[in-house]
């Protein structure tokens, strides 16, 4: 497999209201998700306010092998209740009504639009007090990339349409990961993997990866320490919210192996890893490496030839890689030994290579597609950051972002203190192309492409072709009056005059494709013959 | 690979060395890669445009709730 694995994105976008502040988040993000079922309800059929189906969501699995007792759980892990806002809660926490907000909860009280399943696979929801992406399954970093920026352009629709609703505040929104103010969300990344694979050696063969990938793809941040307080540029938006080597949780004590355990598919074949220490990107090479490179230590974990320098302070040096901006600071491994953050990601790119070779994943020909790419685009990068990580500024993000502060700071001698800068860091993840400053760069040609605006639009509409997502995303797109949930591994359907729903599992990650399911949704208008055929 | 010719100039560290401390003395604008620099004046007088009016005043109020 390698590089070429099922994987997926989840993005929680930063919510901002500035002439209304106050306004409960939780309220605001429930407008961000209803006004993109505005819009959607006007392109497609049945309009694509699918309910979330929580049928097999187990948030409380430890991949340990135990389960967390619901009463010992910190609320925030509930997931898997529906999280919609009554009138009445609303009332309570200050939020205003308006009809147009509201629609019918179908069970006689009235709730907001919290939650729903696009037409390309994804996920769109309220999520604590965050609106979340979660992208479709796709099966590769290049996909990734694609599907996980479509997020943000469904982000953007959604603040283009709240703009235009003069009652509600303009809404603004950020794909970064704190506040500065104490406050991180997150941005996930989960990968497929077999579940023979015994979880501790994941935790060893990654945990020195994670500690030092924030190289090619920390998002960069300005503000030392989780509030932001000490002054100065750091390599991620996410490592000084990290306080533990391996655990269960994801918004308190996070962890930098987070060990949920719900596989959303054939629970004895497949563990899906829940990976939470990203930093969210809009950066398309940091975010390209991001998933590839992870893909492929994950193969070589799989296969037990993953390199295992074994730092002797995880939590510690993560900190201490990200704000060590010259590259050049240690980290002590057990051993006794003393290298570079850079050492440890070079260690990992040359088993790579070696790993590669040998299965043949890399071969320019006969290999698949996908790892040779990485691999090049990994050592180019690497190769910059050692000699002169300027170069890399249309790349990596964190250097990007640096770049940019610098000129500023050049330019009108400001101490990294100064609130300009902040805002500089802040606006640089604002979804709008005009004011988000990452958007700036790249219509510029300062930012690298990988995939093309139109890709992404495309994307934003469609479900990517070779994963269940396609079955799910054809659906809705199809079907969509008649379906009244679905989720990942599940569509249902409710048809005329009949009264029992029709629930269609789709645990198989790799069925459901283009290729098994597309004449299918050819030969059928109407949902009814459809899932005849689907069920003969 | 991109970067072998630039080899001669490795060695030098750039930006702050000491990040954990506001260590005040800025990085006098490190010789960067100059096709990076070129159009930078235009680029920064494009961004001044488009940055909040308030910046003290808006980084304040961008306060969030927990997430994941």
């Amino acid at each position: 497999m390698t590089a070429v694995r099922v994987m997926g994105s989840e993005t929680e976008y930063g919510i901002h209201a500035p002439t209304a502040p106050g306004t409960n988040a939780t309220w605001l993000s429930s407008q961000v998700v209803h006004a993109y079922a505005q819009l959607t309800a006007e392109r497609a059929a049945g309009g694509t306010e699918t309910r979330w189906d929580y049928t097999d969501e187990d948030p409380l699995a430890d991949a340990r092998g135990w389960t967390v007792p619901r009463r010992s759980a910190h609320p925030s892990q509930l997931t898997d209740q529906p999280a919609e806002l009554t009138a009445a809660q609303i009332a309570l926490e200050g939020g205003e009504m308006d009809a147009d907000s509201v629609l019918d909860g179908g069970d006689g009280t009235t709730a907001l639009m919290m939650n729903m399943v696009l037409g390309n696979g994804a996920r769109l929801y309220v999520d604590h007090a965050h609106p979340e992406y979660s992208s479709p399954e796709v099966t590769n970093p290049l996909d990734a990339v694609r599907w996980d920026a479509a997020g943000d352009a469904v982000a953007l629709a959604a603040v283009r349409q709240i703009a235009r609703n003069t009652d509600l505040p303009p809404v603004n929104l950020y794909k970064n990961n704190t506040d500065n103010k104490a406050v991180s969300y997150g941005s996930h990344e989960n990968y497929l993997m077999p579940r023979q694979v015994p979880f501790g050696h994941i935790v060893t063969g990654l945990t020195p990866f994670f500690v030092t990938r924030q190289l090619l793809c920390g998002a960069g941040r300005v503000g030392i320490g989780q509030d932001g307080a000490a002054a100065g540029f750091q390599l991620s938006q996410r490592a000084d919210f990290f306080e533990a080597e391996v655990g269960l949780e994801t918004t308190i004590r996070r962890p930098i192996i987070n060990t949920r355990d719900e596989p959303h598919a054939t629970a004895d074949r497949y563990r899906r890893l829940h990976v939470i220490i990203g930093d969210a990107n809009l950066s398309q090479v940091s975010n390209y490496l991001k998933f590839g490179t992870t893909a492929i230590v994950l193969d070589m974990i799989e296969h037990g030839t993953v390199p295992r320098p074994e730092i002797a302070d995880p939590v510690a040096s993560l900190r201490a890689v990200s704000h060590d901006t010259s590259l050049t600071g240690l980290v002590r491994l057990t051993d006794g030994r003393r290298v570079t953050a850079l050492d440890i990601q070079e260690m990992y790119l040359e088993a790579a290579r070696r790993h590669t070779d040998y299965t043949g994943a890399s071969d320019p020909q006969s290999g698949d597609g996908h790892t040779a790419a990485v691999l090049d685009r990994w050592e180019q990068v690497l190769t910059q950051l050692a000699t002169e990580p300027a170069q890399a500024a249309g790349q990596v993000e964190w250097v990007a972002k640096q770049f940019l502060l610098e000129q500023y700071r050049d330019r009108d001698g400001l101490a990294w203190d100064d609130p300009r800068l902040g805002l500089i860091d802040l606006q640089w993840s604002d979804v709008r192309p005009e004011k988000g400053l990452y958007h700036r760069l790249l219509s510029h040609g300062r930012m690298e492409r990988l995939v093309s605006d139109d890709d992404v639009q495309r994307a934003s509409v469609e479900p990517p072709e070779d994963t269940r997502a396609y079955f799910r995303g054809q659906c809705i797109q199809h079907y969509g009056r008649s379906i009244v949930g679905a989720s990942w591994d599940s569509v249902i359907f409710e048809l005329p005059g009949q009264r029992r729903l029709q629930r269609v599992p789709t645990r198989e990650p790799l069925r459901g494709t283009r290729a098994l399911t597309g004449a299918l949704f050819d030969r059928h208008a109407d949902a009814a013959g459809f899932l005849a055929e689907l069920l003969e | 690979m991109a970067g072998q010719e630039q080899k001669n100039v490795a060695g030098r560290t750039e930006e702050v060395e000491v990040p954990d401390t506001d260590a005040g003395a800025a990085p006098a604008g490190g010789p960067q890669a100059s096709a990076a620099t070129e159009g930078v004046d235009d680029l920064l007088d494009e961004i001044d445009g488009v940055l909040e009016s308030n910046a003290e005043e808006f980084v304040r109020g961008f306060v969030q709730k927990g997430g994941q």
